[in-house]
């Protein structure tokens, strides 16, 4: 107590737990970019240039700001899709091939209703979306809960298979007349609404509200206390007379639905038409993003956008010196591997001293 | 259809069952020491761009074989820093090996797109050299084709007959226990690892070498992925992993054969078959699934001190 009291001011502001939080992510990506400076220098390129760029075409103005809250919205879907099933224990790889099947109940909605007003056709898009990616992820549910094979390599194959599936409908039926390689664009009535002239949709709307949501079901309602009591200890859990299997599929399904969702989302509301092989892996990104965070909410939040910015600026990289697009990936796993080797930072510490 | 579009799909499909048994096999190594890497696609593309690059700057296949060998040996013991000296979780780490294999094989590989290699050498199967022209050329086949089935077996006989294999089995069952009798499990551990990411880089080197003779961003096209199925698939058993191959390999062939026959089904709807029979047999075998996995597989070993 008397420690406490006699500790300066400015010494408790450091040892906050969100200072300490956010100094831990601070020190996180200048360690990344450090590494991958190495990797600029070996390429030949200039580090401090290149970062000038991939700064200015995340944070430097207002249009390169929309554009990493664009990047963002399928990977905080994606993200919670791994999330909500990971309280109870199951792990969900699988939100790549949920969101695959999202985009394509979202397109069939698209193409086949096309007259219908915005205000029915956007509803059923959405419902469809989540109805696909929730599809997808009730077998691998149904055959874990049956104790037959586990949740993480069913739903692996299933991402396998999900893309072909898109490939299959838009190459055999639903492409254009003039390309064969994409469904021709959606009807105006079929396109998420967008904001302040950006690219950013409404996508981002149901990023944020399932968010909060999540957060409200898990901290305040019974049935986040008995997910989370399923995720503790099942044995205990199942004595205490709550249905573990109902849970497991329910659960599952929801956020194959959220991870679907994202897949409308990204049809709907930033390409307009489906291409086979639309996502560059959201559905992973997805995992890392919730695992990062320990599936936190606002970890998530802050996570999803850290990636964000690499994958807008990484694409800004490739414009301005040539960088494989696929590079950027290396950004993204030396943020990964500084966060998951732990290192010890001796700022942080000094906290067991306070 | 005629015997020579028959024998060509056969041919086809020895060549692309060979390094999926490569992985399938490494991934069995790794897995058997309770270690499971889910970014093996990851590693087969940073040794895949390797070998093709020192094969292209040196002109020698073989260089380029050891090169593979030698660049996913590496990526696993980087993945090994995290899952066994870090203790971090396993399948978080094998998605980040994933991501960084993506990209580093995107920087290695793009200096040698389109540049033409000398493959490795192909020789007869002995005993068909009377076969005419046409046919021969479908019955030239590598080193590394024919070493495969071999390796199979000294990889059952390391992992089964030998003291070391019974360690690394030891690890994978009980960590703990096999501390206790007087092993290192974190050693033992890397081992296993870089042992798997020797086998994965010949599957690797094969496939751009031997097989495609070319580079492409992503081109395992999901090998990595369907190798960590084909583990579970022949329940850990490096015999069986045969069998897994020869399952999936044989459902792309039936597909080829589809398509050869003039049968018209989109080749998207033929592409799924592999998978959808994998699946179905993981379903039909999952019941006895639990008596055959590490008992410790995925699980971070913490140290006993």
């Amino acid at each position: 107590m008397t420690q406490r009291i006699e500790s300066l001011p400015v010494k408790s502001i450091l040892h906050h737990k969100f200072f300490q939080h956010a100094l831990r992510y601070g020190l996180t990506i200048l360690l990344a970019l450090l590494l991958f400076a190495g990797i600029l220098l070996i390429t030949g390129n200039k580090p401090i240039p290149s970062y000038r760029d991939l700064f200015n075409a995340t944070f430097g103005s207002a249009y390169g700001f929309s554009e990493v809250i664009v990047a963002m919205i399928p990977i905080l879907l994606t993200a919670l899709a791994v999330a909500l099933p990971s309280r109870i224990g199951m792990i969900n790889v699988g939100g790549e091939g949920q969101l695959y099947l999202g985009a394509i109940f979202a397109t069939f909605a698209a193409l086949a209703f096309k007259d219908l007003p915005g205000w029915l056709l956007l509803p059923i898009m959405g419902l469809l979306g989540i109805l696909g990616g929730a599809l997808w992820a009730f077998l691998p549910a149904f055959f874990r809960s049956i104790g037959l094979v586990n949740e993480t390599i069913t739903t692996l194959l299933m991402n396998m298979i999900a893309p072909k599936i898109a490939g299959l409908l838009v190459f055999g039926y639903w492409h254009s007349p003039r390309e064969t390689n994409m469904t021709p664009n959606f009807v105006d009535a079929a396109r998420l609404p967008t904001f302040f002239g950006t690219r950013i949709h409404l996508g981002i709307v149901f990023g944020l509200v399932l968010l909060v949501l999540f957060w409200f079901v898990m901290k305040k309602t019974r049935w986040g206390l008995e997910m989370r009591s399923i995720g503790g200890n099942v044995q205990a859990a199942r004595r205490n007379g709550i249905a573990i299997a109902p849970y497991m599929i329910i659960v599952f399904c929801i956020s194959g639905g959220i991870a679907g969702l994202a897949g409308m989302a990204q049809v709907s509301g930033f390409y307009g038409l489906l291409i086979p092989n639309f996502s560059p892996g959201y559905g992973y990104m997805g995992f890392l993003i919730s695992w990062l965070a320990g599936g936190d909410p606002l970890g998530i939040l802050m996570m999803a956008f850290v990636v964000s910015v690499i994958l807008t600026g990484g694409n800004m990289l490739q414009i301005t010196i040539g960088l494989p697009y696929a590079a950027i990936n290396l950004l993204l796993a030396f943020t990964l591997f500084v966060v998951l080797a732990k290192p010890v930072l001796p700022i942080l510490l000094k906290r067991k001293t306070a | 259809m005629s015997l020579l579009a028959l024998l060509g799909v056969l041919s086809s499909t020895i060549f692309s069952g060979t390094s999926l048994l490569y992985a399938t096999l490494g991934e069995v190594v790794t897995e058997r020491s309770g270690t499971v890497n889910l970014g093996l696609e990851g590693v087969l593309l940073i040794s895949a761009a390797t070998g093709y690059g020192v094969t292209v700057s040196t002109g020698n296949p073989f260089l380029g074989v050891l090169a593979a060998m030698l660049a996913s040996g590496l990526s696993n013991l980087v993945f090994g820093y995290l899952v066994i000296i870090r203790r971090a979780n396993q399948l978080a780490s094998g998605l980040a090996v994933l991501f960084f294999g993506y990209g580093l094989s995107a920087l290695i590989g793009k200096p040698f797109v389109g540049k033409l290699i000398n493959s490795l050498p192909r020789y007869m199967v002995p005993g068909l050299g009377e076969l005419p022209l046409r046919y021969t050329s479908l019955f030239k086949f590598d080193f590394l084709i024919y070493l495969v089935i071999p390796m199979t077996f000294f990889i059952w006989w390391l992992l089964y007959r030998t003291r070391w294999g019974l360690g690394l089995r030891a690890v994978g069952e009980n960590a703990e226990t096999a501390y206790a009798s007087g092993r290192n499990p974190g050693m033992i551990k890397f081992q296993a690892l870089f042992m798997g990411g020797l086998l994965a880089g010949l599957g690797a080197a094969h496939l751009s070498i031997a097989f495609t003779m070319n580079w492409a961003e992503y081109m395992t096209g999901g090998r990595g992925f369907i190798a960590i199925a084909l583990v579970i698939f022949s329940k850990w058993h490096p015999i069986r992993a045969i069998a897994g191959v020869l399952v999936f390999s044989g459902a792309v062939a039936f597909q080829l054969l589809l398509q050869v026959s003039g049968v018209n089904v989109s080749p998207f709807l033929l592409d799924m078959i592999p998978f959808i029979l994998t699946l179905t047999v993981l379903l039909v075998w999952g019941g006895t699934r639990k008596h055959s996995a590490p008992a410790t597989l995925g699980r971070v070993y913490q140290g006993t001190e």
